[in-house]
């Protein structure tokens, strides 16, 4: 995947010894010391910015709603209300959560996967198959990444209410087929990745079209395929205007409009404010399997991110 | 795309072509009737491509193309109680440019756009470059550290942001109260869109890095050599050699950012809930649309809406890319 983004290889490393000789030639150390501490400090004070947010979440999912008011939010309470929490909130309302965690789950497992195929089959064609309007067609799907969402959330909900698609799994999954980025990022991809050489000696040696993208394309172009993936999972995961337009119905939400419900119901009636610790519990939930993914698949979001904008 | 490149290209494309087709004439093709010559080529060229496009292409009709069709159909008619759906031609769209409400909307994403994305960008920008250089250690935690905002739905950022800025459970107002100080106004009228800039800023700053980082990362390292026998410093590099460098990723990230702030919506609905008597339902253009829709059923009216919102959107893209490529000429 690095290689996608043309960095040269051994570039960075054979980079450093060279900068660092020559700033100690040009004289980089005197005063370097406050500057690069002045530097680190800032650096740490941003790191602390956007990690804080989420050390909260964590703390807080260890409190009662009363250790909420009463204790310091930063720091945890004497006693660890963790498990008493989590317990709460998988068991609230019948376990609705489990329902919303699943839902989350299947919405955007089966969206990535069927996305990210349908993206890589039209990628591919757009890059290695020549035929007619293959450049009109592209630029029509490229267009449509400035179409703002309501102007397409409201429409679908009407054309899928028609044909009493509303108010099922189905109302959410088939809008998130349709990637036209991931397109674009497999266009980008199969170019650079598939050598036109090797397609031409399988097509030459008899090999049928769809038996050259099953058993070479596909395999040459798995890493922008998990790409893919991954940014629709996330997509999907992360997504709550489809789902709020197109469900009305608890038992198809996914944990971004459940929770937001959630938070609408803890506001309304102060009273209950067991909610409040449902929310928080539920949110850093939700928030785990994210984290730990985009932690763990680093190169693959990297490089989506990474060859959009290289290829200019 | 470079000329020279694309040449190259072409006529790579072009052996190919030959190839193929020399590869063809060999075979017993060439015997067979003329007929079926010319269906294995139709096959070949127009056939199997759409194949392969059919799926993808079947659903953006169905989920892209139908939809935002029917809502420009839609826009042109009026529900009346006698006599049901009427043609109005553009009426739908004199009354919203005529709109107060929604102008109201549009008056605060631009501010958004005017006053947030810029210093969101520089920040992206200042950390790329500090991560890029070689005065820091330690940059993989930086990054994951910074990037990690991302990571979190948007829905979630502005329910965690919601409590912090609570003045009875936030952090913020616990130490003010320490300090014997009022709690900070974050969830004031003033406050408010500030509070909201700042929620864009956490989430978004991290993924800007990163695609200004990889394009910083993505220039050769020999260009900094001749600057730096000239005696430049690092400050000199960054502005005289980087930044130029880096524009058509710039350019993305204030184009992806113009097109995410105008059509904000995530924030401001959760924020409705916290704050209710704060929030009207038209603060931005997207939540007016969709409390026309949802809650008053005026579904021709919100389709409206939404299409004078999508021309602001692409005017706005359009026109800073227009400035830019203007530039990038002279």
């Amino acid at each position: 995947m690095a290689r996608i983004g043309s960095l040269p290889a051994g570039g960075p490393v054979a980079a450093t010894t060279r900068q660092t000789s020559a700033q100690a030639r040009t004289g980089g150390r005197r005063g370097g010391w406050t500057l690069r501490g002045l530097v680190l400090l800032f650096l740490v004070l941003m790191l602390v910015y956007f990690v804080i947010p989420l050390f909260w979440l964590v703390v807080s999912a260890t409190k009662t709603n009363d250790e909420l008011f009463s204790t310091f939010g930063l720091w945890f309470a004497p006693d660890f209300h963790l498990l008493q929490n989590l317990h709460d909130v998988f068991t609230y309302d019948d376990g609705i959560f489990v329902t919303w965690l699943t839902n989350s789950a299947y919405y955007a497992v089966v969206s990535a996967l069927g996305a990210s195929l349908i993206a890589t089959l039209a990628g591919y064609a757009f890059a290695k198959l020549s035929f007619p309007g293959r450049e009109l067609a592209f630029a029509i799907i490229l267009g449509t990444i400035m179409v703002p969402n309501t102007a397409l959330a409201i429409p679908t909900y009407l054309l899928l209410s028609k044909v009493g698609l509303v108010n099922t799994p189905l109302a959410i999954i088939l809008p998130s087929l349709v990637t036209p980025f991931g397109v674009y990022l497999m266009r980008v991809y199969a170019e650079q990745a598939l050598p036109d050489d090797l397609l031409d000696a399988a097509r030459v040696d008899g090999a049928s079209e769809w038996l050259i993208f099953w058993r070479i394309a596909l395999r040459l172009l798995a890493p922008g395929f998990v790409t893919v993936l991954l940014l629709t999972f996330v997509g999907t995961w992360n997504n709550f205007f489809l789902p709020l337009v197109v469900t009305n119905n608890p038992a198809y939400y996914p944990l971004t409009v459940g929770l937001a419900n959630w938070n609408q119901l803890s506001q309304a009636f102060s009273g209950s404010r067991i909610l409040y610790t449902l929310v928080i519990t539920g949110s850093l939930i939700s928030v785990v399997p994210l984290i730990i993914g985009f932690l763990f698949l680093q190169r693959y979001w990297q490089g989506g991110l990474t060859f959009g904008s290289l290829r200019s | 795309m470079i000329p020279s490149q694309d040449m190259a290209k072409h006529s790579q494309a072009e052996a190919r072509q030959q190839a193929i087709e020399i590869q063809e004439l060999a075979a017993p093709a060439s015997r067979l009737p003329s007929a079926l010559r010319f269906w294995r080529g139709w096959r070949r060229q127009v056939v199997i491509p759409y194949l392969f496009l059919l799926p993808f292409l079947l659903l953006f009709s169905f989920f892209l193309l139908v939809p935002l069709l029917y809502a420009l159909w839609t826009s042109f008619f009026v529900e009346r109680l006698i006599g049901g759906m009427t043609f109005v031609g553009w009426q739908n769209y004199q009354e919203v440019l005529r709109d107060g409400n929604f102008w109201e909307g549009v008056r605060n994403v631009l501010l958004l756009l005017f006053t947030q994305v810029p210093l969101m960008l520089g920040l992206s920008l200042l950390l790329a470059l500090l991560l890029d250089s070689q005065i820091v250690r330690l940059k993989t935690i930086f990054r994951l550290g910074y990037f990690l905002p991302y990571a979190i739905p948007s829905v979630i950022g502005a329910l965690l942001w919601g409590y912090l800025y609570s003045a009875h459970i936030g952090p913020f107002a616990q130490l003010a109260e320490l300090l014997h100080w009022p709690p900070p106004p974050f969830l004031s009228a003033a406050g408010l869109l500030p509070s909201i800039a700042n929620i864009l800023t956490w989430q978004w700053t991290g993924y800007n890095m990163v695609i200004l980082y990889a394009a910083l990362q993505a220039i050769p390292p020999e260009l900094y050599d001749a600057a730096r026998v000239d005696g430049a410093s690092g400050w000199e590099i960054a502005r005289r050699i980087k930044i130029p460098l880096i524009a058509p990723a710039l350019v993305l990230t204030v184009v992806f950012s113009i097109i995410g702030t105008l059509q904000l919506f995530n924030e401001p609905q959760i924020m409705t809930a916290i704050v209710p008597n704060l929030i009207q339902d038209h603060y931005t253009p997207n939540l007016y649309a969709y409390n026309l829709a949802f809650t008053n059923q005026q579904y021709n009216y919100a389709a409206a809406v939404s299409f004078v919102l999508g021309a602001v959107v692409f005017v706005f893209s359009y026109v800073f890319m227009l400035v830019t490529y203007r530039r990038g000429q002279r």
